[in-house]
């Protein structure tokens, strides 16, 4: 009766040797790695560059033991820290600023088991050291600034169509247009209502006269902060990029939040500095005179200043701004109608429309360029030639090589700026040594407190004592094979769950053991106490665990951060524990006890 | 074969009701009046405000850090010694809305120029609307876990016992607060997750002894419902003592091990796993008694099934 058909043994061999596979990556440790990834998130790593990183390392001798593509970088490793403070060195000389060149530690796992994506656990920034920030950006702001915008635009519409209006006020994201007659007015509603579909717009007759008020539909409220929140995320991940981390994460979080965590990083004054920076867009005219011998040569026309551009290259510019990036609403890649060339589409306020057609009548043939400028630092994006003067707020700069540029240049003008201000709402930083010293502590709490459950069961159950014991390891196997197959974050709480899912599931083999006894104190004979055990023990092993899975739930439902991490574990553990004490232990005593026919005595 | 409990007869468990109710309800009492009296230690997770722990080279001279930082024009700081001498825990509350985040780098600064060995080990910065939203989700959380659990109870036992077993278990929850309020231990975050699983944890030990009072009532056809509780906590009495002993083996290992960050989490635990043998046994069955469970509640559909097996 205590045998297993011969595939349940073999299934449970299966799991046994994949959860030792995807264990095994956790005890090799890492070894110093340094990564290369373009700044510009758009851009793409290919073989090019990763034959330019070796032939870099090679032309300055220095020995590398290995290089890889991994998703949008490149990765070199090292022997020792020394070596990868020089290759870091090396490369960031040699590559030049498009690139942010980070020190890294990579799994030193061998290669075969990385290509079945067996991959250590992902440690929290508690275990590894970094800074977590939660950003909320200011939607209120957000609206304002959509408020401002329209404020101009309808200026522009009003009187092109020559209909005369009062004041136009702004209280918070509500503009109010004043008007002497009902006649002028109904003339605006029906002008403002074709153009600005998006606005819901109010009539009021006042003693003073008559207003319309305009205020944005809620479902273009929700549209402009979702912009907003995207536009900051793409910004964030744009100077995160220049601060050299090796994995960042940035990831919204509700509605209006956004989580950004730095592994590794020490000084969080500066980054807090980088991420709260605003990054200005202008647009200036190219100053044609320029001698490409004085440019060379630092040497900028009177009016003018000599900018990088982005192909490498210098350009003068004038020193006059036409435009800033406050005036570009929108910008996206596309292809252009006629010629089909690779194309980005601007949208510009009323306003900056009104001034770009002004500035392009005059200067037709010439070129004009467009700027981003962070730090003090100003680089021509595009420097695009003009066809033909450009009315309507819609401008369309080609000249771009492939539409993959495209992209990168219609991301560069939304990303450039913040959208709305942001604000850091939470803060958690951990210094390395920290990092370093929560390990060992949970790893340590961990190992005493499996040694002196597994003597106790093996003292108080005997032989029983020892397949819980050893159906309790295979547990701890499990659980931190599925951690690392998942790449779930294992945090300080998640170590402290490890912990406590190994005490709790010796509940289940301890029910089973306290059955078998119970049973063979009744009488029963050894062969059936076993069973009995086993199968009457699985009814209350079941109900305990989904009372603890429900408090896990809850915890992952409600819980953040830390708690998560905890959640998790405790979760998985429940569902590794189950199989592992009923299943794998009742194999092994099957293989030991089962086989016997003339069962007298059992060691329980 | 080695054994703690060696019982060959029943306890009388329940003949005990009233002096158990009685130890519950004073235990009960003295924690609900710390709560009130002392209110819990929250921790900045849910208050809001900076921690900042830092490590100097020496033992730290705490009042010099308190003047140093006393200088740089912030107020309320609370500076105290965090595991060893070495190790200082600087708390600061939310000191106006403007550029709270940048208070660690104020700090930091500060304790820099002061003296240039200080390392910075940990920052935890929680601004008061987080806190809010950090303290209303554990709320939620706990909430939700009492009501699953009964859910749960309910549809696998009977409702008696699912209110039973939750009125012991909050009960456990209740004591484990009052002792934190008592000795103003700090609740944080990771507390709440240990309080919460113990919830989730000590309701197995209802879940036991419902178990098997549920399969006595099948079985033990003449006994009498008391007797057939207390036959329930006798057996499995053993395996109580037992689970719950390899899990506190566990936590201490975490308290004595796991070091000042899982400290008052394994404490938390501690409490919670005593007080659930305890309430399992001695609150949540005489509740059950109370409730007036029958025979009649399990063994009609029992005999159906029987029926059909046969």
């Amino acid at each position: 009766m205590n045998r297993f058909p011969l595939w349940k043994y073999i299934l449970i061999g299966i799991t046994l040797v994949v959860a030792f596979l995807y264990t095994l990556p956790n005890f090799f440790g890492e070894v110093p790695a340094v990564q290369v990834s373009p700044v510009r998130t758009t851009e793409k790593v290919d073989t090019a560059l990763l034959g330019k990183v070796e032939s870099l390392l090679k032309a300055s001798s220095v020995p590398y033991s290995g290089v890889e593509l991994a998703g949008n970088s490149i990765k070199t490793r090292f022997a020792s820290t020394d070596v990868q403070i020089k290759a870091k060195d090396v490369l960031q000389n040699g590559l030049g600023e498009r690139y942010t060149v980070a020190l890294n530690l990579v799994s030193a796992s061998p290669d075969w088991l990385s290509s079945i994506s067996a991959l250590p656990m992902y440690l929290g920034l508690d275990l590894r050291g970094g800074v977590h920030f939660l950003l909320e950006v200011d939607m209120q702001a957000a609206l304002e600034k959509a408020a401002i915008r329209y404020q101009n635009d309808f200026r522009t519409e009003l009187r092109s169509d020559k209909i005369r209006y009062g004041r136009i006020t702004r209280e918070g994201n509500a503009v109010t247009v004043h008007f002497a007659t009902r006649d002028q007015r109904d003339a605006a509603i029906n002008k403002l209502g074709t153009v600005f579909t998006e606005l819901a717009l109010t009539p009021e007759d006042l003693a003073e006269g008559f207003t319309l008020t305009a205020r944005l539909k809620p479902e273009t409220e929700t549209k402009v902060q979702e912009f907003a929140l995207q536009q900051n995320i793409t910004t964030l991940r744009n100077r995160v990029n220049e601060l050299g981390v090796a994995e960042p994460v940035i990831q919204q979080q509700g509605a209006s939040r956004v989580v950004v965590q730095l592994p590794g990083v020490q000084d969080t004054a500066k980054a807090k500095d980088i991420l709260g920076r605003t990054a200005t867009l202008e647009i200036r005219m190219v100053d044609e005179l320029a001698d490409p011998q004085a440019l060379a040569q630092g040497q900028a026309p009177f009016g003018a200043e000599i900018v990088p551009s982005r192909d490498g290259g210098l350009i003068a510019v004038k020193k006059d701004v036409v435009l800033t990036g406050d005036s570009i609403t929108d910008a996206s890649p596309g292809f252009d109608n006629t010629s089909g060339q690779a194309a980005v589409h601007i949208s510009l306020d009323g306003k900056g429309a009104r001034i770009f057609k002004d500035v392009t009548r005059e200067n037709v043939n010439k070129r004009m360029a467009i700027l981003l400028i962070e730090k003090g630092r100003a680089e021509a994006i595009t420097a695009p030639v003009i066809r033909e003067e450009i009315g309507g707020g819609r401008v369309q700069i080609t000249g771009m090589e492939t539409a993959q540029e495209a992209s990168d240049v219609a991301l560069l003008l939304r990303a450039g700026a913040l959208a709305a201000p942001m604000q850091i709402v939470e803060e958690r930083t951990v210094g390395p040594s920290m990092g370093a010293e929560n390990i060992a502590k949970g790893f340590q709490s961990n190992i005493w407190g499996f040694f002196a459950v597994v003597a106790f069961m093996v003292i108080y159950y005997r032989m029983f004592g020892l397949v819980s014991s050893v159906a309790l390891a295979i547990n701890g196997f499990f659980l931190v094979a599925l951690l690392s197959m998942m790449q779930a974050t294992l945090t300080l709480p998640g170590m402290a769950a490890i912990a406590l899912t190994l005490g709790m599931a010796i509940d289940a083999n301890v029910l089973i053991n306290e059955r078998i006894r119970e049973e063979l104190r009744n009488g029963a004979t050894p062969q059936a106490a076993i069973h009995a055990g086993y199968d009457r023990a699985w009814g209350t092993i079941l109900d305990s665990n989904l009372t603890t899975l429900i408090a896990g739930v809850a915890l992952f439902w409600l819980g953040s951060g830390p708690v998560r991490g905890f959640a998790v574990v405790l979760c998985l553990g429940i569902l590794t524990s189950m199989f592992s004490a009923v299943t794998v232990s009742r194999a092994m005593v099957n293989l030991s006890y089962g086989r016997q026919a003339r069962l007298a005595k059992v060691s329980i | 074969m080695l054994e703690f409990f060696p019982f060959k007869r029943t306890i009388p468990f329940m003949s005990w009701g009233k002096a158990t109710t009685a130890i519950s309800l004073l235990t009960f009492l003295f924690s609900v009046w710390a709560l009130w009296d002392r209110g819990l230690n929250l921790g900045v997770d849910f208050t809001g405000g900076t921690v900042i722990e830092v490590s100097y080279s020496q033992a730290a001279d705490l009042q010099g850090v308190r003047s140093t930082l006393e200088k740089t024009g912030l107020s309320e700081i609370s500076v105290q010694n965090f595991g060893t001498s070495r190790d200082v825990l600087i708390r600061l509350p939310n000191q106006g809305q403007a550029n709270a985040a940048e208070t660690s780098n104020r700090v930091m600064a500060a304790l820099t120029a002061a003296d240039a060995t200080v390392e910075l080990k940990r920052v935890d910065f929680v601004g008061p609307q987080v806190g809010k939203e950090l303290y209303d989700s554990g709320a939620l959380a706990l909430l939700v876990v009492a009501f699953g659990i009964m859910a749960y109870l309910a549809i696998r036992f009977e409702w008696r016992f699912a209110v039973a077993g939750m009125l012991a278990n909050m009960h456990d929850i209740v004591i484990i607060l009052g002792v934190f309020a008592f000795f103003e231990w700090e609740f944080t975050l990771t507390v709440l997750a240990g309080v919460l699983a113990v919830l989730g944890y000590s309701v197995n030990e209802s879940v036991v002894v419902f178990d098997r009072i549920r399969e006595n009532i099948r079985k033990l056809r003449g006994a009498t419902i008391p007797h057939i509780i207390d036959d329930a906590i006798t057996r499995t009495m053993s395996r109580t003592i037992i689970t719950h002993g390899s899990t506190q083996i566990m936590v201490l290992s975490m308290l004595f091990f796991g070091g000042e960050a899982l400290h008052n989490f394994a404490l938390a635990l501690t409490i919670g796993i005593m007080f659930g043998i305890y309430s399992s046994v001695l609150v949540a069955s005489p509740l059950l008694l109370m409730f007036g469970v029958k025979r009649e509640h399990f063994i009609k559909p029992v005999e159906k099934k029987e029926e059909a097996v046969v």
